[in-house]
């Protein structure tokens, strides 16, 4: 008997101590990035190294401007691009569509989001880079090379579509059928339902999966190196190509231990990156457990 | 007609609309890696390592790439599996219901799912410095388990928060010890297990830019965890950019082969969370 609560008493304080520690993993991360960037931040200030647009280090300049503002600009069009597709879809998904609709889409989500990275940035290669060099460029700008701000801006609207889809669909079916059919007793339409009830009950969870994919889309890494061009400079237009923060990181990780500050610089910015993701998702997370708790009453 | 039907018409046009574009742009990728790689999908390309002058164009494979990616996936699976099936038993079981420990664990895995690869890898390979370690086996294990606990936990987390409470009532009942209910959860849990393992397969050998820093590249097959190891997403990362066609040919067939695998492994998710969901206890 003693033997079985002893064995009990052993394993709960186990698993305590593996969770606990494991919550450490981003104090740890943190730190951890922290302490290899000091060096960097140390020299130059934190304000100079984000605002300032030169990036030579071969001379010790390390300003991140352009690659943030790329990064932005990156992100910011993904998240224009899928964000009415997948409202639209949820929308049909959870107002509209029959069943075998939805048994057939969900699994096509369901890849989508499966699909690595590297294959998504083959196939803007493929497909979106010279789509847009030759058929939509010359229609705007003299010349393009179509690795540009809008082939990094599509591809990850592609991939970021999938979590946008599923979350919605997830939000959308918490507004309490109820208000809906109060809706279309008054004589709405269905899209009026959608419009004036789903989406308004909605908007919490609609801003913080919004979020979520912001921070997705901003961390993608191999598909935005594939896609964007990589050109040290502030993109002008959407047919320039760019330099995200993760392609920065990527690109130049063989040869970050030959020159001095070039490591702590390139871990700066995955410190960047770090900071800003977690609280872009702390932040959405916190709210999509409010929505949850609030429907669920 | 009222105006309310027409904005009715149009949006449930655009609706659709929408959805085909969604099924536009898995096709239009399905395709693209279909008909691009299969010409040069050979068995070579499986079961040979690269040649000498592989990357010129010569004859070899990727077993290599292959291999790794295997070897990386399956140990990490496992290790990922044994750090956070305690994790999700200690916060559903061993914690009351509005535990703030609990609340912080959650909150805490669902931002760690967030973080992208690229910042894993580059924390993996701090963590790699501190030790003394080189681009090796042992370093993309570390990281890709790092990457693939938080989809474990949270995926198992969900259908371990649903398990009845009378379930467990019944089996404290009859004397078990919170540890013994081990027993009855991982029986009710059992299908999320399955499904967080093929999600986390599916992550892990898609990743690049984790292993890009801490697996390092390699033409032959790693024997020991301290060799640096291929990856299959990294060969293909490579050799794309190879401006001989027949290197880009093999990085297709790599790509492929990637998108196969996923697809399986996607399909066989659904096929098993249909299947188990139908016999659970609510």
């Amino acid at each position: 008997m003693i033997w079985r609560l002893f064995k009990d008493k052993t394993a709960k304080r186990f698993m305590q101590i593996l969770t606990i520690f494991s919550l450490l993993t981003v104090v740890l991360m943190a730190w951890g990035l922290y302490y290899k960037s000091s060096p960097i931040i140390q020299a130059n200030s934190i304000k100079e190294l984000l605002t300032s647009s030169e990036w030579s280090p071969l001379a010790g300049k390390f300003g991140f401007f352009s690659f943030i503002l790329s990064s932005v600009y990156v992100t910011a069009l993904s998240v224009a691009i899928a964000l009415p597709i997948s409202l639209l879809t949820a929308l049909y998904l959870t107002e509209n569509a029959k069943s075998w609709v939805k048994k057939l889409v969900f699994p096509v989500l369901d890849i989508l989001a499966g699909i690595p990275s590297v294959v998504y940035g083959l196939w803007g290669t493929i497909i979106i880079v010279p789509f847009i060099a030759d058929v939509l460029g010359p229609h705007f700008v003299d010349y393009t090379s179509g690795y540009t701000v809008l082939a990094g801006g599509t591809v990850l609207s592609v991939m970021i579509i999938p979590l946008l889809v599923s979350l919605f669909v997830e939000i959308f079916s918490t507004v309490p059928k109820d208000f809906k059919d109060a809706s279309s007793s008054l004589g709405a339409t269905r899209w009026q339902t959608s419009r004036l009830v789903v989406l308004r009950k909605a908007m919490p969870g609609i801003i913080a999966a919004v979020v979520l994919a912001v921070s997705k889309a901003f961390g993608e890494t191999l598909a935005v190196l594939m896609v964007c061009g990589n050109m040290v400079k502030r993109p002008e237009s959407l047919f320039d190509s760019c330099y995200p923060l993760p392609a920065l990181i990527a690109n130049n990780y063989g040869e970050m231990l030959s020159l001095p500050m070039y490591e702590s610089a390139l871990m700066f910015a995955a410190l960047v990156m770090f900071v800003v993701i977690l609280f872009f998702n702390a932040i959405s997370r916190i709210i999509l457990q409010r929505v949850e708790k609030s429907f669920k009453l | 007609m009222k105006l309310k039907f027409i904005e009715e018409k149009i949006f449930n046009g655009l609706m659709i609309l929408a959805t085909l574009t969604v099924f536009a742009f898995f096709g239009s990728i399905i395709w693209t890696v279909a008909k691009t790689g299969f010409p040069s999908l050979t068995w070579d390309m499986i079961t040979k390592l690269p040649g000498g002058g592989f990357y010129l164009g010569k004859e070899g494979g990727i077993l290599n790439a292959i291999a790794g990616s295997l070897i990386i996936v399956f140990c990490s699976t496992l290790l990922g599996l044994i750090i956070s099936i305690p994790i999700v038993f200690y916060i559903n079981i061993y914690l009351k219901k509005g535990s703030k420990l609990a609340y912080f664990t959650r909150l805490t895995f669902d931002v760690l799912f967030g973080i992208p690869s690229i910042v894993y890898g580059a924390f993996g390979f701090t963590i790699m410095i501190l030790l003394g370690l080189k681009t090796s086996l042992l370093g993309g294990i570390i990281v890709i388990t790092l990457l693939i606990i938080p989809i474990f936990i949270r995926s198992m987390d969900e259908v371990a928060k649903s398990i009845s409470k009378d379930l467990l009532d019944a089996a404290y009942s009859l004397g078990a010890t919170q540890l013994e209910t081990i027993r009855v959860v991982l029986r009710q849990i059992a299908p999320g297990i399955t499904t967080a393992t093929l999600l986390s397969i599916g992550r892990a050998i898609g990743d690049a830019a984790g292993v890009m820093f801490t697996a390092g590249f390699t033409d032959n097959i790693p024997v020991s965890l301290d060799q640096p190891a291929a990856t299959l997403p990294l060969a293909v990362f490579f050799q794309l950019s190879s401006p001989i066609p027949e290197v880009r040919n093999r990085a297709y067939a790599a790509a492929l082969l990637l998108t196969i695998i996923v697809l399986i492994l996607s399909i066989a998710g659904r096929l098993i969370m249909n299947r188990f969901s139908k016999n659970r206890i609510q």
